[in-house]
């Protein structure tokens, strides 16, 4: 057993008085896949969102590649240059082409001169089938396109972990395929991933771990044909039942 | 042929209609054209009512006639769809359309053909239109101000070489646009500023400016020669020695104090006026007024308390003083404030006045800007680990000022044309001389040409840059 790459320890976290997540556990193994299920409202996004620090929790511990994550963390820059993230609303840079937006990144944070940037951005593009699209704008792809050229942008920065937030939940049914089958490949390439996600066919296709979250809690965390074949908790069993 | 029904034009008739339409329509408005351009009264044996009303009758009729659906005469049609929709907007249309007719033989009257142009004294204008003359001999006060005529060659230059070099970011090749920025933001407005204090200033100070040009000049050229890795401490450092010993080690302004030789003349800020002014401090304020606001709607969303607050206190206090009050403030009581020996310029205080003042209000346009982006944008950007400054110059900024670029627009022109009221600390541009070569003896009671004079040319100016905006967001725009 190697040392987890994430660690999370007792993570509460409040918005105003209301409690987003609590007494958070979790560890997370490198080359591991998880993927975090539940209904709306239960604190998925939020936890994944602390893991990079786009927010903040406010007691217990999170260890990020040998980092803790906390106010005085000097360089929050870099952990975050180590983990990739993926939104549902894609969030591409508009003003730029798809290449820029790939390039942007690496070139301002990690210093790449623009050449090899270029390149490295082209070979990602390649790998999830937008190439042909790299000078175009993002408002003039579709939006499987879209979110595929946002995993492409995130995978330039080369990170440790990715993160990804319902990555299909604001896709047509018919463009969801494209972008699962880009995440699959990732999966296999042996990429430490966290997915939010609803789409349960992917979760038995990669996942390692599949974890239910309700209320903000962690309800049940197993191995994902355990996870599926025999759910513990009831609150896991209504909600397999609903959504398979 | 069938039955004709004058309430309701219909298309079997239509020739019918159309003919008796257009005849009524084009008596109607013949009857104001002679009336305008001949005051020939042609129903003038009517009583006066009946008279005044009855082109509008004619007209009336007419557009109803023509009021036929689908004739497929294209500009009927259009005239239908878009103007002549019902009989209200038919009156509309025709009190529009006599109105400018009517006001077209006063106007060309006072501007053209009973104005004078001939001629140098008050003497030659003797019609009863506009006196152009005025504006003629006037004209060099009207855009130098009173800066001396012989001396005048030397703002023509500098505008002209100021404009060419502005215009550099249209001949540029790919390989020199990414410096554009760079060149528009930083160096440009540097040029600008020696060309203005050292050239159009002048003085034994005009030395200073050539050590510029030469240490500037030949670190340039040596420059090339310089290895990559050294190349900017070299542009840093170079410079600056080579002008300190240009300036220390050579001595010309002994030579210059010695008459030997002959510097360009002193002209003191106060005796700059008119449209050159106008540009001067527009230009200036313009360029100021940009970054600061950027870094004012920046703080007033910053998560440091001190900064915000202070941004904010900033903001607050600019927007809620009058420009006016701020410009009598920065002339009269700022010198009290400083120490005896420190001089400022007036033209310096106001330019910095009028900056901080519009930096306020740019700050709120851009902060509107900020606010318009989706917290996504910002979250993606941290999410690649760009830091503060990277995330606003690489992604929120060029997106949120394309968007206000209309507000920008418009609190630009407002500044261009709030420059009159500099004439409060004695700074005279455009509408400043007018003010004062009305008040000439010689030349009393033309304040109305002056005005509308001044009133053209802002109407230019604003024109020019409204319409460069207009294209700026063109360029811009990219779909979201």
């Amino acid at each position: 057993m190697s040392e987890p790459i994430i660690q999370m320890k007792d993570v509460n976290k409040w918005f105003d008085d209301f409690q987003v997540l609590k007494n958070i556990n979790l560890d997370v193994e490198k080359n591991k896949k998880i993927v975090v299920c539940g209904p709306s409202g239960s604190g998925k996004s939020t936890l994944i969102r602390c893991i990079n620090r786009l927010e903040e929790h406010q007691e217990g511990q999170i260890i990020v590649d040998g980092n803790e994550l906390s106010e005085n963390t000097k360089n929050i820059e870099q952990i975050r240059a180590e983990v990739g993230m993926v939104f549902q609303q894609f969030n591409l840079f508009p003003h730029l082409s798809i290449l820029d937006n790939c390039t942007l990144a690496p070139i301002w944070v990690k210093k790449l001169p623009k050449k090899e940037a270029e390149e490295l951005a082209m070979k990602q593009l390649e790998k999830v089938q937008i190439g042909d699209q790299a000078f175009k704008y993002p408002g003039q792809l579709s939006g499987g396109q879209q979110q595929r050229c946002a995993i492409a942008r995130a995978l330039c920065m080369e990170p440790k972990i990715m993160l990804f937030d319902e990555p299909t939940s604001a896709l047509d049914p018919e463009m969801i395929k494209e972008v699962l089958d880009a995440m699959v490949n990732l999966a296999k390439a042996g990429m430490t991933m966290i997915v939010v996600t609803h789409e349960m066919g992917f979760a038995k296709e990669v996942a390692d771990e599949v974890i239910f979250m309700d209320e903000g809690m962690i309800v049940e965390k197993a191995e994902t044909k355990e996870f599926f074949a025999n759910p513990k908790s009831d609150r896991t069993k209504l909600f397999l039942s609903q959504i398979l | 042929m069938n039955k004709l029904n004058l309430l309701k034009p219909d298309l079997n008739n239509m020739n019918n209609y159309i003919y008796a339409g257009s005849f009524l329509l084009f008596i109607s408005i013949f009857d104001v054209f002679l009336n305008a351009f001949f005051s020939l009264n042609v129903t003038s044996f009517l009583p006066q009512t009946i008279s005044f009303i009855l082109p509008l009758c004619f007209g009336l009729l007419g557009l109803h006639f023509i009021r036929i659906e689908f004739t497929g005469i294209k500009n009927l049609d259009l005239l239908n769809k878009h103007i002549n929709t019902n009989n209200f907007n038919a009156i509309l249309t025709l009190i529009i359309v006599f109105v400018i007719i009517k006001s077209i033989p006063p106007i060309m009257s006072w501007f053209i053909i009973d104005a004078n142009i001939a001629g140098d004294t008050k003497d030659a204008c003797t019609g009863s239109g506009a006196c152009w003359t005025y504006i003629k001999i006037w004209l060099r006060r009207f855009v130098y101000g009173m800066y001396p005529n012989a001396e005048q060659w030397r703002i023509n230059l500098s505008f002209i070489s100021l404009l060419a070099l502005g215009s550099v970011g249209y001949f540029a090749t790919e390989k020199f646009k990414k410096y554009l920025t760079l060149y528009y933001v930083i160096i440009y407005p540097f040029i600008a500023f020696l060309f203005i204090f050292f050239f159009i200033s002048g003085g034994p100070i005009f030395f200073e400016f050539s050590y510029g040009i030469i240490a500037f000049a030949v670190s340039i050229i040596v420059g090339f020669f310089i290895p990559k890795k050294f190349k900017a401490w070299y542009f840093l450092i170079v410079p600056i020695i080579l002008y300190i010993s240009l300036k220390y080690f050579f001595y010309y302004e002994e030579t210059v104090d010695l008459g030997k030789l002959d510097g360009l003349n002193w002209v003191e800020t106060g005796a700059w006026g008119g449209l050159s002014l106008t540009f001067i401090v527009s230009f200036f304020c313009l360029i100021f007024c940009f970054p600061v606001g950027m870094f004012l709607a920046l703080g007033r969303r910053s998560a440091l308390p001190a900064i915000r607050y202070i941004s904010i206190g900033f903001i607050e206090f600019w927007r809620g003083v009058p420009l006016i009050t701020v410009l009598f403030m920065s002339s009269v009581m700022f010198p009290m404030f400083l120490p005896e020996d420190f001089f400022m310029d007036k033209l310096v205080r106001v330019i910095i006045a009028i900056s901080l003042f519009e930096a306020a209000y740019v700050a709120e346009v851009i902060r509107g800007g900020l606010q318009a982006l989706p917290r996504g944008q910002y979250d993606a950007a941290k999410s690649l680990g760009m830091g503060y400054w990277k995330m606003h110059i690489l992604v929120i900024l060029p997106q949120a000022l394309k968007l206000v670029i209309p507000g920008i627009a418009n609190t630009f022109l407002a500044l261009v044309k709030d420059t009159p009221l500099i004439f409060v600390v004695g700074l005279l541009e455009l509408v400043g001389m007018l003010n004062l070569a009305k008040t000439n003896p010689d030349w009393l009671g033309y304040a109305m040409e002056g005005y509308v004079f001044a009133a053209i040319i802002f109407w230019i100016i604003c024109y020019a840059m409204s319409k460069y905006s207009y294209n700026l967001e063109i360029k811009y725009k990219t779909e979201r």
